[in-house]
């Protein structure tokens, strides 16, 4: 089997595994617990906490442990929302292509009363700073804006957009959920005021990421019940998890310039090879992209028949396709990008990790291009589209 | 799994793949924005489907509903091929999942659209009320 579907999750590390396995057996102990078998997990909680937070450079107590990437970008927007709504400031600015957790947490503030403003990602997928700058308004209280999209890869100027928010005194998050261990995140150096992550996309475990929030900007809890998480986030920490995902960010950031290489070596291999399919274009900026994404577009076919063909291959891979989410649109990330509708049902999304071999990147070569031509062969759009009916988008 | 055996069946070796270069009748239903063409094929010889070819732009399964759908109306007489109901496609499919349920409507346009350009292209009458008014499975905004 060949796994390329890294930006939908990752294979657990051994050593991430290996690290938290104790934690599942003999060292079960409550870290709200006043016994010894507590406190050791209390202690090595706090041991995870300092690994992680050193990974970003930041400060242990600006790191939040959350269920995951989603649970993490729902408290920053409400917590940063609730805040502005007390200063009577209603209006929020994001990108028209951010992941669901994001998007559907505004669309529900939006009911609530508040405007959102959705920055154009244009063509290559990565928005202008005349046009934050433009939709700023007195009534700012949050700018949330992703670092690099899950579907094309882009990477926004993350550092360009937290100095903006903060010449006019708003709160900027980021969804890094696919930066995080995958390129370099310092929070510092970046500016920003809170960032969410999520261990199982680099090599961690499933239903464990983290909120940092930077010391003086203030966070409401989402869950209440406790006072875990200096009571930010109540429910018995998942020590297990907690320990998985500093020993996999710790190894990430450790062999991060190794692995980017790794990706992007093999990345480019893809797309040279791909790219000469005819009537195909590469989805989003070439060079401001995640070193292990590859997305693009293939006329005259659509994206699930080409996912099912693939598997049945062995190989792994995503698209863009609505037709597995049960919606008839495609990918508002590809729409958001100015593809047309019927191109943007036509997606694959090969995600590359450091396990990626180069002898998979040559099977997909071959494989590839042949059954996008068995589809395009069986597709009356593409038939249309050759006898000159229609006319070719890419 | 997503799919039944047989539709995986009909996905991968589907039935009756192509064209018929002089066709008695061509249909096409779908729209390419809702990520779903089907275009069929038919020959008709004394009144009985004697061919039947199809050409799929779409998901595996509106590739399957397309596959099944030619093999239950090939040899038939035209207006049994007119009484194929998506049920039926989708019983031959042993099921499809909710949400796909629209690709074995369009299957059975697909066939009443094939038969329909027969009839006008050889001038006979036909029943219109068969055929709905442009009211296809997706009903959505596409804009």
């Amino acid at each position: 089997m060949i796994y390329l579907d890294n930006a939908g999750t990752t294979k657990i590390d051994d050593s991430v595994l290996n690290a938290m396995l104790p934690y599942l057996k003999e060292s079960y102990g409550n870290a709200s617990s006043l016994h010894s078998l507590g406190q050791h997990a209390k202690e090595d909680l706090e041991n995870a906490r300092n690994k992680i937070a050193s990974c970003l450079n930041a400060n242990a107590k600006e790191i939040f442990f959350t269920s995951g990437g989603s649970e993490a970008d729902n408290q920053a927007i409400i917590s940063a929302s609730t805040m502005g709504a007390r200063k009577n400031k209603f209006h929020i600015i994001t990108s028209a292509f951010e992941h669901h957790a994001v998007l559907h947490t505004l669309h529900k503030l939006e009911k609530q009363g508040f405007k959102v403003t959705y920055l154009d990602v244009y063509k290559n997928g990565i928005i202008k700073l005349d046009d934050l700058k433009k939709a700023i308004t007195d009534q700012t209280c949050l700018v949330t804006i992703m670092f690099a999209n899950n579907e094309i890869g882009t990477i926004q100027p993350i550092k360009d957009i937290a100095k903006i928010c903060h010449e006019h005194n708003i709160i900027f998050h980021t969804d890094a959920v696919q930066a995080v261990g995958n390129i370099p995140v310092d929070v510092k150096e970046l500016g920003v005021d809170m960032l969410s992550l999520s261990a199982h996309k680099f090599h961690g475990p499933k239903g464990i990421g983290a909120l940092y929030c930077k010391l003086g900007v203030p966070l409401l809890p989402l869950i209440e019940g406790g006072n875990q998480e200096n009571g930010k986030r109540a429910g018995t920490e998942n020590v297990a998890a907690v320990v998985g995902m500093a020993t996999a960010l710790e190894l990430a950031t450790t062999n991060l310039q190794k692995t980017m290489q790794h990706e992007i070596r093999l990345r480019d291999k893809l797309i040279k090879g791909l790219i000469k399919i005819e009537h195909s274009a590469i989805n989003g900026d070439l060079l401001n992209r995640l070193p292990n994404n590859f997305s693009i577009c293939f006329e005259g076919i659509e994206g699930e028949s080409l996912l099912l063909l693939l598997d049945d291959k062995g190989i792994c891979a995503s698209s863009g396709s609505a037709c597995t989410s049960g919606s008839l649109d495609p990918s508002h990330v590809l729409l958001a990008i100015g593809r047309p509708h019927d191109v943007a049902h036509g997606s694959l999304r090969l995600t590359l990790s450091k396990f990626t071999t180069e002898a998979e990147i040559d099977y997909c070569l071959t494989v590839i291009p042949k059954i996008v031509e068995y589809l395009r062969e069986i597709s009356p759009v593409w038939d249309k589209l050759k006898k000159g009916e229609i006319s070719y988008a890419l | 799994m997503l799919y039944s055996e047989k539709v995986m069946d009909h996905f991968r070796n589907p039935r009756n793949i192509g064209e018929i270069v002089n066709a008695d009748g061509v249909g096409e239903v779908g729209n390419a924005k809702c990520g779903d063409i089907m275009r069929m094929y038919i020959k008709v010889e004394n009144n009985i489907i004697t061919d039947v070819k199809f050409k799929t732009f779409g998901c595996g399964s509106a590739i399957a509903t397309s596959s099944i759908a030619t093999e239950l109306i090939k040899g038939k007489p035209v207006e049994e091929a007119l009484k194929l109901t998506n049920q039926a496609v989708v019983e031959a499919l042993d099921g499809l999942p909710a949400y796909k349920l629209h690709c074995s409507v369009l299957a059975e346009e697909a066939i009443k659209a094939a038969v329909k350009d027969y009839y006008i292209k050889h001038n006979i009458a036909y029943d219109e009320s068969l055929y709905c008014a442009g009211d296809c499975p997706c009903t959505h905004n596409h804009e």
